[in-house]
């Protein structure tokens, strides 16, 4: 038995990096300090559901061959392609990432990583206004004010606020965990906490509180000295139960909310009595409090990204916090969600200088949104192939762009027979990255974290990165061939 | 065993020196050496060209989480460059902000063979290797932050200098690191509250220090370590009219560092911290009253950051800097401030010859290079991409070469810039000799790098060969032409290999990542107790915060012996 | 007053549920559970006569699919429907990118209505359904 310690989680972008996993005869039987998802991953990843062998869809079946046989195929299809799209990435470690750029320059292919229907319009944004942010650690020395706007960390992030917001003790600034507690027990009890944590979710559930509060006034603890806990949704989500004022935003109206806001900061009047359901005197009260912090936070997530305005929200979420940043400090951070999709938009940007939808057919990087994005090339059917790595487009792609995904030649790299690999026409069982193959991945703030290994992979199983160098070189060798055949034919 | 005699040509090489003299350079195995075999070894023939020692950059941000930001925020900046793939070199995009291979290819192209990259958070050490990795045909360093990290402003406020010693060891070889790199002392940390520092006796928040006594407590410690470069600064008030007085405070709170000779600081970007005048109607040069103190005063070096009219990207660890650009530009910003160590921020910019401001820039950079008289003291950077994008160099060679080629340039520049100006009553024209100073050997000297820098014997074999005859070209009048040789080398050859023919990458290897291997007498203790604190600083854990050894695709582990 | 059909705005996102069905395995009965149903308004299910539990057909101008419909624990979301990311979500959101690479996944028009007597897909039925594959 062995217990290693300092584990980086490949699940999420908090990347916690202090999850405690015994093994057992090559197997990881325990995990300390990890969320729900955390525990579901190394306890899934040896499940039933993984590929044991590369796969050939013959007769419309999927049959087994042998790495060869995958390897050039899958070489073929894409030597042969005219404008293949390879895609995902987010969930694999830089090390595949990099080989990933090479390849797709060889082939001449749309390079994209999940970013597009995450938080590429927070790129966008970014590169409209930039980004005023800062690292994890930051926020929890010294973030008095915490906003979450359009994003559930307790179901999708859920250590967020324990490692680095709310509940964490900072140099600067104290947990409020002990008065969240008082709160909470005071409202409802021990028992409902406690049947919270024996649901197993997470060691600090949310309990209910209260009722809905989007017609109540703010709270007079928003004006209280230490951390201020404020949700911005379109419904009472986990982490909104958990807040000290909750704003409960029309659907689609979260850009009218944030301009009211940015007039407010700017001491200029509004001539309506609510913007997006809520009434300005309680925006007013808010923005007392925004602009009298020490340090004000805004994290975001596909609330924002994927409602009505997308790239525009982000825009304006960075430019309100761009505006309080006249009257105090003030920062901003996306919510990303895989735990390297950081990383995919960071290796891609620095070889190509494009951080997602890079066009690679003249020869050269091509970076633009809504042309050379995968989705819209996908809806508008001009790719002829597509490689699929660390990620389920067959499940997280609207059914249309699946359908021109699924009628062309479709390669699928993953440790798991999700729904693309269920699709796919070649497809090669890998590692799990951060369980039995090493690497870096970058954290939502951009920090990079070791991924450690730490069991063996199953046999004759490679890792991303291996099995791409393998179909990089192939791709060379076809081409090469084909070059020296033109050369002989002429 | 592979040989390369370069034959004939005319060589520079300050460090022995060497100045213009016809002789053959002799290369086995990588190295310069006395002499090959004549008749076995492969041959340049140099007849009628210009032989120089590898160029050396001393601060270029070509790599790292700050410059990658940068390149994510400014598509606008790649589109109007792109560079295709070829048989032998990657894709990728310029302009100011280039993909990793481009900057390989770029620098090498003008003969570049080492670079600095001197700006880089600790916690962000991975990245920066990572990145370093992937920029081909360059030898690299990278300087960890230090200035404001939370170790180290407790140590010096507590006075224990040997305790700051031994942690600022452990830091380079955990961050991989070359060189102590300090930006606005004191001003990083107060950033964290939106604060900054005025002053080199302004008080650090919450800390209880002064800028003064973070720079020459690590200056102290710089020299109890033995460290081949000396600690190198960004100055308090970077960029602020009126800004030289903090400036000459800051070089003359340096005189109390002891030294046995060497330098005890290198000030980088000088032209940032040369401004006269309170505020921006009135800013004007300080390049006079800097250059008089630095021409009767021995203990520091410095670079240029000379400004190129064009657009650019501004970017560096000085947060409080960028956010004040904002609010004069309210153009894209980004901020990124790092935990426990620094700061930093991105703005892009425009710099402009119709702009007074700009436009003495422009002329306070070259009026200090040209009025501090010795060359050792002064090279030539643009702060990569600050002040402009590295492959102008061939612009500043030209300045600094050719009265005629700046008053060219001088005369389309704004109005009252141009009245303003120093530079019409200067006559210094820079020889080959000189300029070889300020682009290798006096870099070279001041990082301390023995094998680079010159062609002496055991001398590392990086060579830049460029398309000049001394006997017959004028480069004070005939700047055009040598500003076309010096952007395009007839040969760069790093390691003895010929890398670059004609300004075409001919052949592809990877440099090697320099780091300080430091050996004190006592090695720091990583107890319980700094594992507890370290948990209170950071929100990573102790055992990933290392650069472990496999990030480093070619390293040079450089061993140091320090005298704590 | 009991109604026919639904008019709705219709959300899909992240639940908990989701994130670690996913991690078990997509082909996992978690991920099943997780991922096809839809939480509802209670006021809502009341007026389409439809109890917890109760299979609902989900209709876009892209598509139908059935889910279960699950009453939303925390707040009244009247006029709302939140269906899990996965392939049943997506076989029904909008694809339209407004030309910057993201489809509309937030805050587009649903209509739901009771179906009872309607099977909930499998992934593979769904798959083969939707791909024939």
């Amino acid at each position: 038995m062995s217990v290693i310690n300092a584990v980086t989680c490949p699940i999420c972008g908090c990347l916690c990096d202090d999850i405690e996993v015994t093994v057992v005869n090559n197997e990881v039987v325990k995990v300390k300090n990890g969320c729900a998802v955390c525990e579901a991953k190394y306890m899934g990843y040896k499940s039933e559901h993984r590929i044991r062998q590369p796969l050939i869809r013959k007769d419309g079946k999927l049959v087994p061959v042998s790495m060869n046989e995958a390897v050039h195929k899958a070489a073929e299809i894409l030597a042969n392609a005219n404008y293949p799209i390879l895609y995902g990435w987010s969930s694999t470690n830089c090390e595949a990432q990099r080989v990933g750029v090479e390849l797709a320059e060889e082939v001449g292919g749309v390079l994209d990583n999940t970013a597009v229907v995450c938080h590429g319009p927070s790129l966008m944004g970014t590169q409209e206004v930039g980004i005023p942010t800062s690292t994890l650690g930051q926020i929890r020395h010294r973030a008095d004010v915490i906003i979450y706007w359009g994003c559930d960390p307790w179901s999708a992030h859920p250590r967020h606020l324990e490692r680095y917001t709310i509940f964490t003790e900072g140099r600067f600034e104290d947990s409020e965990w002990k008065s969240y507690l008082n709160k909470v027990k005071a409202a409802a009890g021990k028992k409902k906490l406690l049947s919270a944590q024996r649901a197993g979710l997470s060691k600090k559930a949310p309990a209910t509180v209260a009722e809905s509060v989007v017609f109540n006034k703010p709270p007079e603890t928003l004006q209280k000295e230490g951390r201020k806990l404020i949700v911005i949704d379109v419904r009472k989500s986990m982490t909104a139960e958990m807040a000290d004022y909750f704003i409960q935003v029309e659907p689609n109206k979260d850009y009218e909310l944030m301009q009211a806001l940015r007039a407010l900061v700017k001491d200029e009047e509004l001539d309506v009595d609510q913007v997006a359901g809520v009434p300005v005197e309680y925006l007013k009260e808010v923005v007392e409090t925004l602009v009298n912090c020490k340090f004000g936070v805004i994290f975001f997530g596909m609330g924002l990204t994927q409602s009505a305005g997308k790239f525009r929200n982000i825009e304006v979420a960075i430019s309100l916090t761009r505006d309080l940043n006249m009257r105090t400090k003030f920062l901003i951070m996306p919510m990303r969600g895989h735990f390297n999709v950081a990383g995919a938009n960071i290796v891609f940007a620095w070889q190509s200088g494009y951080a997602f939808g890079v066009d690679f057919s003249l020869g050269y990087p091509r970076y633009n949104p809504g042309e050379t994005t995968s989705m819209d090339v996908l809806l508008r059917g001009e790719s002829d192939a597509a490689l699929v790595i660390a990620s389920d487009p067959g499940a997280t792609f609207p059914k249309r762009a699946v359908q021109s995904l699924v009628k062309n030649p479709l390669i699928v790299i993953d440790p798991h027979m999700n729904a693309t690999a269920m699709l796919g026409d070649v497809v090669f069982p890998s590692a799990f990255v951060g369980i039995e193959v090493e690497g870096t991945a970058y954290r939502m703030d951009n920090v990079p974290l070791p991924l450690k290994k730490v069991v063996e992979p199953p046999e004759g199983i490679l890792s991303d990165e291996e099995l791409l160098k393998k179909i990089l070189e192939e791709v060379k060798s076809i081409k090469a061939q084909k070059t020296k055949q033109k050369a002989e034919g002429a | 065993m592979t040989e390369l005699l370069i034959k004939n040509g005319f060589v520079f090489d300050p460090l022995n020196g060497i100045n213009g003299e016809k002789m053959d350079i002799a290369i086995r195995d990588g190295k310069i050496v006395a002499s090959v075999n004549d008749s076995r070894a492969k041959k340049i023939d140099a007849t009628g060209l210009t032989v120089m020692p590898g160029a050396v950059d001393i601060h270029t941000h070509i790599a790292g989480g700050e410059v990658n930001t940068g390149r994510m925020i400014r598509p606008e900046d790649h589109v109007k460059d792109v560079v295709r793939k070829t048989a032998l070199t990657r894709s990728g995009t310029g302009y100011s902000i280039p993909s990793t291979f481009v900057t390989g290819y770029r620098y090498s192209k003008m003969g570049y063979t080492t670079v600095m990259n001197p700006s880089m958070a600790p916690l962000g050490a991975k990245h920066t290797h990572e990145e370093l990795n992937d920029i081909p045909l360059l030898d690299k360093a990278t300087f960890p932050l230090i200035g404001d990290w939370w170790f180290v402003l407790e140590y010096l406020q507590k006075g224990d200098l040997e305790g700051c010693a031994r942690h600022v060891a452990w830091m380079m070889e955990t961050t991989k690191g070359y060189a102590i790199k300090i930006v606005n002392p004191g001003g990083l940390e107060s950033w964290g509250f939106g604060r900054n520092v005025h002053s080199i006796d302004d008080v650090v928040p919450n800390f209880g220090i002064t800028p003064r006594e973070i720079i020459c407590g690590l200056a102290k410690v710089n020299t109890m370590l033995n460290l081949p470069h000396s600690i190198h600064l960004h100055t308090n008030n970077l960029g602020i009219p009126g800004n030289y007085v903090t400036t000459l405070e800051t070089m003359k709170a340096l005189e109390s560092v002891p030294t046995d000779g060497k330098p005890i600081c290198h000030i980088t970007h000088l032209q940032f911290s040369s401004f006269a005048g309170d505020n921006w109607g009135n800013m004007k040069s300080a390049a006079e009253e800097i250059s008089k103190y630095i021409n009767n005063h021995s203990h520091m070096t410095f670079d240029m950051g000379q400004v190129i009219f064009t657009d650019t990207t501004t970017m560096t660890a000085d947060g409080p800097f960028e956010y004040t650009l904002y609010q004069l530009s309210g153009h894209k910003w980004v901020n990124s401030d790092v935990e426990t160590e620094t700061s930093g921020g991105i703005i892009p910019m425009r710099y402009k010859r119709k702009s007074a401001v700009n436009a003495t820039q422009w002329s306070i950079g070259l009026e200090l290079a040209l009025l501090i008289e010795d060359p050792w003291k002064m090279f030539m950077t643009t702060d990569h991409p600050n002040a402009g994008p590295f492959f102008a160099y061939p612009k500043i060679i030209a300045w600094l070469t050719s009265k005629k080629a700046r008053m060219a340039t001088l005369a389309k520049c704004h109005k009252k810039a141009q009245k303003k100006s120093l530079l019409p009553s200067i006559k210094r024209e820079l020889s080959l000799y000189e300029l070889a100073i300020v682009t290798r050997a006096g870099q070279a000297r001041a990082l301390g790098l023995k094998g680079k820098g010159h062609l002496g014997v055991g001398a590392d074999a990086d060579v830049a060969i460029y398309n000049i005859n001394p006997e017959t070209l004028d480069i004070a009048v005939k700047y055009k032409t040598a500003r076309k040789a010096f952007d395009s080398a007839a040969y760069t050859i790093k390691d003895g290999v010929v890398v670059v023919k004609d300004g075409e990458v001919v052949q592809n290897v990877d440099g090697r990542t320099m780091w300080l291997d430091i050996k004190t007498a006592e090695q720091i203790k990583v107890d319980e107790e700094m594992k507890r604190k370290f948990k209170q600083y950071w929100t990573v854990e102790y055992e990933n915060y290392p650069v472990f050894d496999h990030y480093l695709k070619v390293p040079e582990a450089i061993t140091v012996k320090a005298s704590v | 007053m009991m109604q026919q059909k639904l008019h709705v705005t219709l959300l899909t996102g992240r639940t908990i549920e989701q994130g670690v069905g996913k991690e078990y395995g997509k082909s996992s009965p978690e991920y099943y559970e997780a991922c096809s149903m839809v939480y509802m308004d209670a006021d809502d299910m009341q007026k389409l006569g439809v109890k917890n539990g109760t299979n609902v057909l989900v209709t876009t101008p892209n598509g139908s699919v059935v889910l279960k419909a699950v009453k939303y624990p925390r707040s009244a979301i009247p006029g709302l429907i939140y269906i899990p990311y996965g392939p049943w979500a997506n076989s029904i959101v909008s694809n339209a990118t407004t030309s910057i690479g993201m489809p509309s996944f937030k805050g587009t028009p649903a209509e739901v209505e009771a179906a009872p007597d309607q099977p909930v897909l499998s992934m593979k039925e769904l798959l083969k359904k939707e791909f024939g594959r």
